[in-house]
């Protein structure tokens, strides 16, 4: 029988105990509907509000979290999220407005998210941007679902092949997968671009399109980004970015100018909306010109214009060719377009270009500490991230390892076995948010681990063991699929 | 404001480790006519000038708390969030924590997700729920990718009921685009007829049913026979549900329902104009492996300690990447949280409560309504907190003069059925007192 470090909520549960209760009701009573139509049992908790809070403190105590210390996790963009977001996506005029309610009655909603829409687009170089997508993943399909579109509105019902280099995020693949459409993977070259021979000969009147991340999962912009774009431009095919790195060119290039058609942003990346323990994101897209109509609909527009007194009317317009709704109401308006409203408005031009600038800074400090201890095998100057090999010769200490030892230093592990075309890679990202001190306090403990796995290599295969948990059996988590628990009394059923 | 935490000394001695004279020399790869391109933004504010243009925004609209009367739902609902709620959501290891990716410094998210898995799977009646979805619509349209690989494509007749919310129908309708889904039923002016309208459409070809419970007119149907006749074909069949009614009502796992996916925002979650919510998504085991999103499972850990891991990753997108059933990365993990922290708080007999008032204040409300002149309820079927009123004149016009009168009426149903443009959608619940029903009725007679 395992410890148990916390009970489970329903182990908690006791019959009777009461949190929160309701006010009695003040009209006349009504019959219930028939017995058949009516649930037998509510197998739910009873507690009291302390059981509830200390249980969720303690839960709280279990994580590391920014808020914590450095969490390097490469592609994740895990910068510092500030705290007056916080306060603002919770004003009442925000939290308490119904997605349906007239538009007259919402004009401050609407505003916020069509001058959201508008520097997306000044910050991308984009045509036209939606909020509607909820994460980076349903942008992507967004993207996607308006590249076939466009083909199919031109009667190109030839192209049906995707080109995506073997450096990309496995939700590309998996959005294409989505629609059937074939994907067809381009290698990279030694120096981490796009393999401009391999991408030539794969361009024809079959190609829907590229989806290409730059820069790329190893932190490389791509060298020949004009070229490439050309290539797949003059086959007739449509530019996807991924904008997942999109920290790294904030005010430093737009891929709108570089000859992207569509993008999707991660405001839960680029622009602080906290991660939340995994969403909920929040995945606007931008378009060029030639995609604008395929939208997905409702935009935020302006309805009846303004003058010198009176303010301009904002309401909801659809495209001509919407590839129709992403998603129920108006994307993830309070908890995504509220925080990240309020940080760009406090950044500003400069301060956005400030943010790329600093976060390409650090991840070049950390390459150059670590070169020399670490293998790097696309070793140039990068951008927001880089890529590291987490083995040594002659040693069987491994990326995993070397991870779990990072937690016995108090530091969160870099994304390890990502991306897929790096032995035992290591993936950092450190995010313009942090100082010197930390990156020099994380190099060193790196660095120490590479002696830790001549020496004593134990230490990393144990590791972490300043934890308040050790490594987990998760071949035991998927054979055995525990996936949920019962109230005590339930457990028989 | 900024909030890079590094001096112009720091800086230009991690410049020198670098080996590059300033920062704009970092960017040699980018091609240069585009390089640092003048963005048109306004100047940055300070946290102070921030909070106020913010305030001033939000003060733009008005809200259901200080200046509306609301009786509107269709999809999102007013319900009182216990102040615990947002007290734990605040806690900074939850919210700034990323996707439990190494569980021996994530256990408090992997067993709150647990956790949210159990409540919902006992709520449902069903054996497994993932960590959640975008919102209820995105999951109604992945349940119909889940059956789309459970029959590997070859059957693609989709039976969709007209009473499912019109949003989510539509967002089925942009999922599934390029798969060559057949869709029946989904006929906006053949709403009338429940679950026996379905049952012909029901063929060997259907993959899947789907309807809502109770459904977008407040309708409380038993789907238990219509279930029956699916299965019998070899059908699946997807309940789209609200968590408060199903405080209440018969679980769908109980009438035979393979998946049941809803909209979990009424549990914790603001109104928010609409976003970010919460998609629940619930099946039986043997489903599991075509189940879209993350999943936690129970294991030890080398310490012997009961423990969470995510699970049954090959499923998902970074590993199967092209094959897997669904592309999704990010699901809603903090609201699945804000879920949790509300039902607990509110524990059983707490929900039972708030189910409660929501039927008796709706009951109260479309018994008063009913007796104005003019107006009546539309249906005979049983409904739980929302329910269709027919109106003397165009329900658009009957929501602008309760507005002037600072009512939010409900939802004018001729926006998607075009029979029934004199239809209003109204919603009550907790929140809505005796008094605020009263006015409404009040109004209406006037009218």
């Amino acid at each position: 029988m395992a410890n148990i470090v916390e009970p489970t909520i329903f182990e908690l549960s006791s019959p009777g105990r009461r949190g929160v209760t309701m006010p009695a009701s003040d009209v006349p009573e009504a019959s219930l509907p028939p017995k058949e139509l009516l649930r037998s049992e509510l197998p739910l908790p009873e507690l009291a509000e302390v059981d509830v809070v200390r249980h969720y403190m303690k839960l709280s105590k279990f994580n590391y979290s920014v808020d914590d210390g450095f969490y390097p996790l490469g592609s994740c963009t895990m910068k510092y999220n500030p705290k007056i977001n916080e306060d603002t996506c919770r004003l009442p005029g925000f939290l308490f407005t119904h997605p349906l309610q007239p538009i007259e009655t919402v004009q401050g909603n609407l505003a916020l998210m069509f001058e959201m829409q508008e520097w997306l687009k000044e910050i991308s170089g984009f045509a036209g941007v939606t909020l509607q997508p909820a994460a980076g993943a349903h942008g992507e399909f967004t993207g996607v679902l308006m590249m076939a579109a466009y083909h199919k509105l031109r009667s190109d019902t030839k192209r049906t092949k995707m080109l995506i280099p073997d450096a990309a995020h496995g939700t590309n693949p998996a959005s294409v997968g989505m629609l059937g459409m074939q994907v067809v993977t381009i290698p990279s070259d030694e120096r981490g671009n796009v393999d401009l021979e391999k991408l030539k000969a794969a361009c024809d009147d079959t190609v829907v399109g590229m989806m290409l991340t730059n820069p790329n999962t190893l932190g490389m912009f791509d060298e020949h980004i004009e070229e490439v774009v050309k290539l797949v431009k003059d086959c007739g095919g449509l530019m996807y970015g991924d904008g997942a790195n999109l920290n790294a060119l904030l005010g430093i290039v737009r891929p709108g100018d570089l000859g992207f058609d569509v993008m999707h942003f991660n405001l839960h990346k680029t622009f602080s909306v906290p991660h939340g323990g995994g969403g909920p994101g929040s995945g606007p897209v931008g378009v060029s010109q030639r995609l604008v109509d395929f939208l997905p609909s409702p935009l935020v527009g302006i309805v009846e214009e303004g003058d010198d007194e009176m303010a301009p009317l904002y309401g909801f317009v659809t495209p001509k060719n919407s590839i129709g709704r992403m998603k129920a109401f108006h994307g993830h308006f309070g908890g995504g377009l509220v925080r990240s409203y309020t940080y760009i408005a406090m950044h500003g031009p400069d301060g956005l270009k400030d943010i790329a600038q600093y976060a390409v800074l650090n991840a070049n400090y950390l390459q150059a500490r670590l070169r020399g201890t670490y293998h790097i095998p696309y070793d140039r100057i990068c951008m927001h991230e880089f890529v590291m090999e987490g083995q040594f010769e002659g040693s069987d200490v491994r990326a995993l390892d070397i991870s779990k030892r990072l937690m016995d230093y108090n530091f969160h592990p870099p994304t390890n076995y990502f991306p897929l075309i790096v032995h035992e890679a290591l993936m950092i990202e450190p995010t313009e948010t942090e100082n010197k001190d930390t990156l020099d306090r994380f190099a060193d403990a790196l660095i120490k681990i590479a002696e830790e796995a001549k020496t004593q290599p134990e230490l990393l295969h144990n590791a972490p063991s300043t934890t308040q948990f050790g490594r987990m059996d998760e071949v035991k988590a998927a054979r055995e699929l525990v996936l949920c628990c019962w109230l005590p009394e339930n457990y028989e059923a | 404001m900024t909030y890079i935490p590094i001096s112009s000394a720091e800086r230009d001695a991690m410049l020198k480790t670098v080996g590059v004279k300033s920062l704009d020399d970092l960017f040699e790869a980018v091609p240069a006519k585009h390089r640092f391109p003048e963005l048109n933004l306004p100047p940055a504010l300070t946290e102070m000038e921030a909070a106020a243009h913010l305030g001033e925004l939000a003060s733009t609209n008005e809200n259901v708390r200080e200046h509306l009367i609301s009786f509107l739902g269709a999809g999102a609902y007013h319900h009182y969030v216990p102040s615990v709620v947002d007290h734990m959501l605040r806690r900074g290891e939850f919210y700034t924590a990323y996707t439990p990716y190494q569980p021996e410094i994530s256990q408090g998210t992997l067993q709150a997700i647990f956790e949210y898995q159990s409540l919902m799977t006992n709520l449902t009646g069903m054996e497994v729920s993932n960590a959640s979805h975008y919102d209820g619509a995105t999951a109604a349209a992945e349940a119909v990718n889940l059956a789309y690989a459970q029959y590997r494509g070859k059957r693609k007749k989709l039976v969709l009921s007209p009473a499912v919310n019109p949003q989510y129908r539509e967002v089925i309708r942009t999922y599934t685009q390029g798969m060559g889904v057949d869709t029946a039923g989904d006929d906006a002016e053949n709403h009338d007829g429940g679950p026996e309208a379905l049952i012909p459409l029901i063929d060997e070809s259907t993959m899947l049913v789907t309807v809502q419970y109770p459904d977008f007119f407040g309708r409380i149907y038993d789907y238990t026979d219509l279930i029956k006749v699916a299965h019998e074909k070899g059908a699946l069949v997807c309940v789209v549900a609200n968590p408060t009614a199903l405080v209440m009502l018969k679980t769908p796992g109980e009438m035979g329902a393979d998946i049941v996916v809803g909209e979990a925002q009424p549990f914790g979650i603001p109104l928010w104009y609409g976003g970010p919510y919460l998609g629940f998504f619930t099946t039986k085991k043997s489903y599991v492996h075509k189940m879209a999103g993350r999943l936690v499972g129970e294991t030890v850990d080398v310490r012997g300690n009961r423990s969470y891991v995510l699970t049954l990753t090959a499923r998902e997108q970074h590993i199967k990447r092209e094959r897997a059933t669904s592309n999704i990365c990010t699901n809603q993990g903090l609201l699945a949280l804000c879920a949790s922290v509300y039902m607990s708080t509110l524990g059983k007999q707490g929900l039972q409560e708030v189910a409660n008032l929501c039927y008796q204040k709706a009951h109260y409300a479309a018994s008063e309504l009913s007796k104005l002149d003019g107006f009546g309820l539309c249906h005979t079927e049983p409904y739980f907190h929302e329910f269709v009123l027919c109106c003397p004149k165009p329900a658009s016009e009957v929501n602008q003069y309760l507005l002037d009168n600072g009512i939010l009426g409900g939802y004018d149903l001729g926006k998607d059925y075009p029979d029934m443009q004199n239809h209003l959608l109204v919603a009550v619940t907790e929140m809505n007192s005796k008094d605020e029903i009263d006015t409404l009725v009040e109004i209406l007679k006037e009218m």
